[in-house]
């Protein structure tokens, strides 16, 4: 069996080639994008923080488990396939603008009274 | 504690602490060269990890009575090092690496899970926080070892030479210490040949499972190692790569010993 030397990992891959003796497939390394969302605390909101590049599930959560949450709180962790994401056109946002007044559909004018602690 | 278990217990610190230093220097060698960006960045971080576990050690070690973790790893020579052979061994490709990992955190993994009901409370209050870092460690270098050796004939064949060359070189970290027999009489600390075959256990069916060759074999109940393990560096004897690693981390201290500011 041949053995292999400490060397750098690039000076390897010619070295591999050579062992197989045949050509391997072109190398397709840019791999799927995942969208991450952290979970701060129990009961709240999963929140895009992000995304990773990973082959599959398993490895984008764990990837994005190291590239996301090393000092930042955490519970709870989701990532999605980004082009499972569907979107409005980003350039298309004057479908969110308000052209009339609508603060009467806020709730401001409602007076609550605070509860009186016993 | 008698004056022996103490000495006895600096010294296995000292080696657990020179081990996840110079593994944590090793594993800093990728930052900014891994093999993606992503894995890039998770390397690193648990590269920080394993010296935040060498940090842990040396603080326990002063508070023995050993010099503060600062001098302990800028002003000693190679020869005063405790760390295996196998933590100095150079970073070598991406399978040699991880394939280190997977084995040195797998023994993390036993030790520490066997200090964590030691006798001595600072230990094992430290051994169990540890132990929460390392399940990542766990996880992240499985999923690895496993994929590579299941992927493609390339990474197939890269794991298998990882492993036959870092086998013997991770027996190293089960060298039996000076007092070990003390620290095990007073439940201390475990015994190395107990950690080296719980680790076996653990390691061995796992990577036949992942398709790669072990050089062991099943014996019974046990697995009989068929390599002869790399030993020295429990007692001060190592290669010539521990030197490299030093000169680059005393460097400045050499240069300027005040330099505490930078």
């Amino acid at each position: 069996m041949k053995r292999w030397n400490f060397t750098p990992y690039h000076q390897q891959i010619d070295e591999g080639l050579a062992i197989l003796g045949t050509p391997l497939p072109e190398h397709d390394t840019q791999w799927p994008e995942w969208e991450v969302f952290v979970q701060a605390k129990r009961g709240g909101p999963h929140v895009n923080v992000g995304a990773v590049h990973a082959p599959d599930p398993e490895m984008a959560l764990l990837l994005a488990k190291e590239n996301f949450i090393r000092r930042e709180p955490c519970v709870n962790l989701w990532i999605v396939n980004t082009e499972d994401i569907h979107a409005t056109a980003s350039e298309d946002d004057a479908l969110f603008q308000y052209t009339f007044d609508r603060t009467y559909r806020n709730t401001t004018g409602f007076k609550l009274d605070k509860p009186t602690a016993e | 504690m008698t004056d022996q278990q103490t000495t006895a217990l600096s010294t296995m610190l000292l080696c657990l602490a020179d081990d996840e230093y110079i593994i944590g220097h090793r594993m800093s060698e990728w930052t900014g060269q891994g093999p993606i960006i992503e894995e890039d960045i998770a390397f690193s971080s648990m590269a920080q990890d394993e010296l935040g576990h060498a940090l842990g050690f040396y603080t326990l070690l002063h508070e023995l009575g050993a010099d503060d973790p600062d001098t302990l790893v800028f002003t000693r020579d190679a020869s005063a090092y405790r760390n295996s052979i196998f933590t100095e061994q150079p970073r070598g490709d991406y399978a040699w690496s991880m394939m280190r990992q997977f084995l040195y955190d797998g023994a993390e993994t036993e030790r520490l899970g066997a200090l964590a009901t030691s006798a001595f409370e600072p230990l094992r209050d430290l051994a169990v926080r540890m132990l929460q870092e390392e399940r990542y460690h766990w996880m992240h270098n499985a999923t690895f070892v496993r994929r590579l050796a299941l992927g493609t004939e390339e990474s197939r064949l890269r794991m298998q030479s990882a492993l036959t060359e870092a086998f013997p070189f991770a027996l190293g970290l089960f060298e039996p210490y000076d007092g070990e027999e003390l620290l095990v009489a007073a439940g201390i600390a475990p015994a190395e040949d107990h950690l080296r075959r719980r680790w076996l256990d653990r390691m061995c069916p796992l990577l036949e499972e992942y398709g790669l060759k072990v050089p062991a074999h099943r014996d019974g109940d046990n697995w009989r190692v068929d390599a002869a393990p790399v030993l020295g560096g429990r007692q001060g004897r190592h290669t010539e790569h521990l030197l490299g690693i030093l000169d680059a981390m005393h460097v400045l201290r050499s240069a300027d010993p005040d330099a505490v500011n930078w």
